[in-house]
């Protein structure tokens, strides 16, 4: 493959599009799937051929407005239906030259207008299962340059000016990471993709890796070239079955075009890809224990460092980088640090995919700038809290980040403002609560999640996350002393200073933003016996309640 | 090829073969150890003893060993699954929109706990950390199809569905 070549794949693929006067784009992700959207697409394509109109019929990834699925975009008018059904496919093709349908029309001018995309530049626009299609948007463009027309040096030097942080939450600046990969000695290198999203409510990966995948394997190949690896891995959730199969799909196009194996662009840059199945344990998304879970072991983290760039898979040199960190690559490449960096705030660049959920009207994935205020993201592009409830909290960085009350809303998105508040970025689950949820209860639904989810390794994370759970339970239950929340406090400090990995130091979090923030609703439990938001069970009133139920 | 010998097959059901051509892929390495116990539970549902031994033996992974990466990780079942499985979603977003009242009325209609079998091997209630399908919330998986809004009447109304 060279850029002739590939010039040549993106003008036959533009051409084929060229002959269509509509395109007709079907979501086909896990969401607008479940509604069983695939039936959607062969109806609109069955009536589309009988139909004397040239139509282009496609599967697409997510679009993103998963609760509003299946849904169904008609280029090169942008109408976008809703709730589509499958009794609708003959409407839908007889309607593309006239008026759109208006019972079935999306008008949410508000939600897509202020969003903007880059990792999700192809989701919903590109068939996930056509290399084709992915190359006749520039998809490879960006390698084949790098390759051909770029030092290694050169290209971590673009990464590092561009300013892109990791994106799985951590937000270590990525231009380093590959810079000390790079300059990490041994023959054989490693670069791992981390695609185990564990973080319960979100999700960023699964989406990309369902929507463009090629875009992932790009960005993995420019890594490889330039930190001199030679395999590499992708880490997914067995959770995912769409995106593995996606995934397998895009890496065999890439090998049969030359776009991974061996002298690939007839360089000698040989590199490829495997899929290795997580388990099911959340402790995996650490990166020392994703090694080991890669290595066949059970996922117990390591103490650093030394550092996996250092000594990695099998003690190699390793770059681990998150999904969308690795989305990003590609266009920052073909556009330049300058275009990148100028997205954002002043320390954290471009734009982040976050996975808007909870109780929230347009419920699915957005891709903002950062240093957009969080009241933007959720009343604005979200559509703010549904059938009149009042909004209470917003959570943000899963079991490992905190909640973020109302007064804080205007804080710009970023990776140190959201630290700031007592959250973090996380990769990007956005969950909305209303006045229905108890913010004990919320603290106690992380805290038993991360006792189940501690690898027993290390004492404080095993023993005081238990210890923590015990405590969250009996003021849930409405027994709770004014002791235990000193002692509750105590061993946050305690779990936070002295726990092994990530997992252990984060754990209190849930705890100390809701403490910090809704403390009268623990003394509300402590006090009165009385869950204000009538969630748990204590109380008079949920006793009460019980009694009638009975 | 492998310089050690190799543990007979246990049985002639095929599915062993399918086991055996996983580790053969990665050449019979210690590190195919999880990759194998996904194939083995994609083909037989479960793991048991001696399917836990064989993998061990072939790959020359300490019994032990085999046993904690088995225990270790949710995603691997040591009992085999009833005839259908309902998995609930236990996700941020799923409890936010009502999960545990989804496994509380399941669990008293069924009569069972989770990651219970019915008495009679006909369905399996199961928990998962996150489908990541968080849009659709509350969301459960009724044997390998998501269900989203899921309402207490709609998982109920399977249940009807699969005891007939």
């Amino acid at each position: 493959m060279n850029l002739e070549e590939l010039q040549q794949i993106a003008d036959n693929s533009k051409q084929e599009r060229e002959r269509a006067d509509y395109e007709i784009n079907v979501c086909m992700g896990t969401g607008c799937l479940s509604q069983h959207s695939d039936k959607i697409k062969d109806d609109l394509a069955t009536e589309a051929s009988v139909s004397n109109k040239r139509i282009i019929v496609r599967r697409t990834g997510c679009m993103g407005l998963c609760a509003s699925g299946p849904l169904v975009l008609v280029e090169p008018t942008n109408v976008l239906y809703q709730h589509v059904s499958n009794d609708r496919a003959r409407d839908i093709i007889a309607s593309v030259d006239t008026e759109p349908i208006p019972e079935l029309l999306c008008d949410l001018r508000e939600h897509f207008d202020d969003q903007v995309h880059v990792v999700l530049e192809n989701s919903g626009r590109i068939d996930p299962e056509k290399i084709e299609d992915y190359i006749g948007r520039d998809g490879y463009l960006a390698l084949v340059t790098a390759l051909t027309d770029m030092t290694p040096a050169s290209i971590i030097d673009e990464i590092t000016k561009s300013g892109l942080k990791g994106r799985g939450g951590g937000g270590y600046p990525t231009g380093l990471k590959w810079g000390t990969v790079a300059k990490a000695r041994g023959d054989l290198k490693y670069v791992i993709c981390n695609a185990d999203e564990g973080d319960p409510g979100a999700f960023m990966d699964r989406s990309v890796l369902e929507s463009d995948p090629q875009r992932v394997i790009e960005g993995m190949a420019i890594a490889a070239y330039a930190v001199g690896a030679s395999r590499g891995f992708v880490y997914v959730r067995a959770e995912y079955p769409l995106a593995v199969s996606r995934f397998n799909t895009a890496l065999r196009d890439a090998r049969r075009r030359g776009l991974l194996g061996n002298n690939i662009c007839g360089t000698d840059f040989d590199f490829d890809i495997e899929i290795r199945l997580g388990a099911g344990a959340f402790v995996c998304g650490e990166e020392t224990a994703l090694l080991q879970s890669i290595e066949g072991k059970r996922g117990m983290p390591k103490p650093r460092p030394p550092y996996p760039a250092v000594s990695g898979l099998w003690g190699k040199p390793t770059l681990i980088n998150n999904v969308e960190s690795f989305a990003n690559i590609a266009p920052i490449i073909r556009k330049g640090h300058e275009w990148f960096a100028k997205m954002g705030t002043e320390k954290s660049k471009g734009t982040k995919v976050f996975a808007l959920t909870g109780k929230i009207a347009h419920t699915g994935l957005v891709e903002v700038p950062m240093g957009m205020p969080l009241r933007q993201i959720i009343f604005g592009i979200g559509g703010g809290v549904p059938d009149g409830h009042k909004f209470k909290a917003v959570q943000t960085g899963g079991p490992s980040g905190g909640c973020i009350p109302e007064e804080h809303l205007d804080i710009p998105v970023s990776y140190e403002s959201l630290i700031g508040v007592g959250s973090m970025m996380g990769s990007g689950g956005m969950i909305v609560m209303d006045d229905t949820s108890c913010m004990v209860n919320v603290a106690k639904f992380f805290l038993q999640f991360c006792m189940e989810e501690s690898c027993g390794k290390c004492i404080p994370c095993r023993a005081g996350t238990a210890q923590m759970h015990q405590i969250l339970t009996k003021i849930c239950d409405g027994e709770g002393t004014h002791e235990d929340l000193d002692v509750l406090v105590d061993l946050c400090g305690t779990i936070k200073e002295t726990s092994l990995c990530g997992l252990g130091m984060s754990a209190p979090n849930p705890v100390l933003s809701t403490l910090r923030y809704f403390r009268n609703e623990y003394l509300e439990h402590i006090d009165n016996k009385n869950c204000p938001a009538g969630v748990c069970a204590c109380g008079t009133r949920a006793v009460a309640e019980a009694e009638v139920h009975a | 090829m492998t310089l050690f010998p190799m543990p007979p097959l246990p049985s002639n059901d095929k599915r062993w073969k399918i086991v055996n051509g996983t580790m053969r892929r990665h050449g019979y390495t210690r590190h195919a150890l999880i990759e194998t116990l996904h194939t083995v539970q994609t083909s037989f549902g479960y793991l048991d003893d001696e399917s836990i031994r064989f993998v061990a033996k072939s790959l020359r992974v300490p019994l032990s060993q085999a046993y904690g990466v088995v225990t270790f990780y949710h995603y691997f079942s040591l009992k085999p699954p009833g005839e259908h499985t309902a998995t609930v979603c236990t996700g941020t977003a799923c409890y936010i929109k009502g999960a545990d009242r989804l496994i509380a009325s399941s669990e008293r209609h069924l009569e069972i706990k989770q990651g219970e079998t019915t008495p009679n091997g006909k369905i399996s209630l199961m928990t998962a950390r996150c489908v990541g399908a968080c849009g659709r919330a509350p969301v459960v998986i009724m044997d390998g199809e998501l269900m989203g809004d899921a309402t207490s009447e709609k998982m109920l109304e399977q249940f009807e569905r699969w005891t007939v």
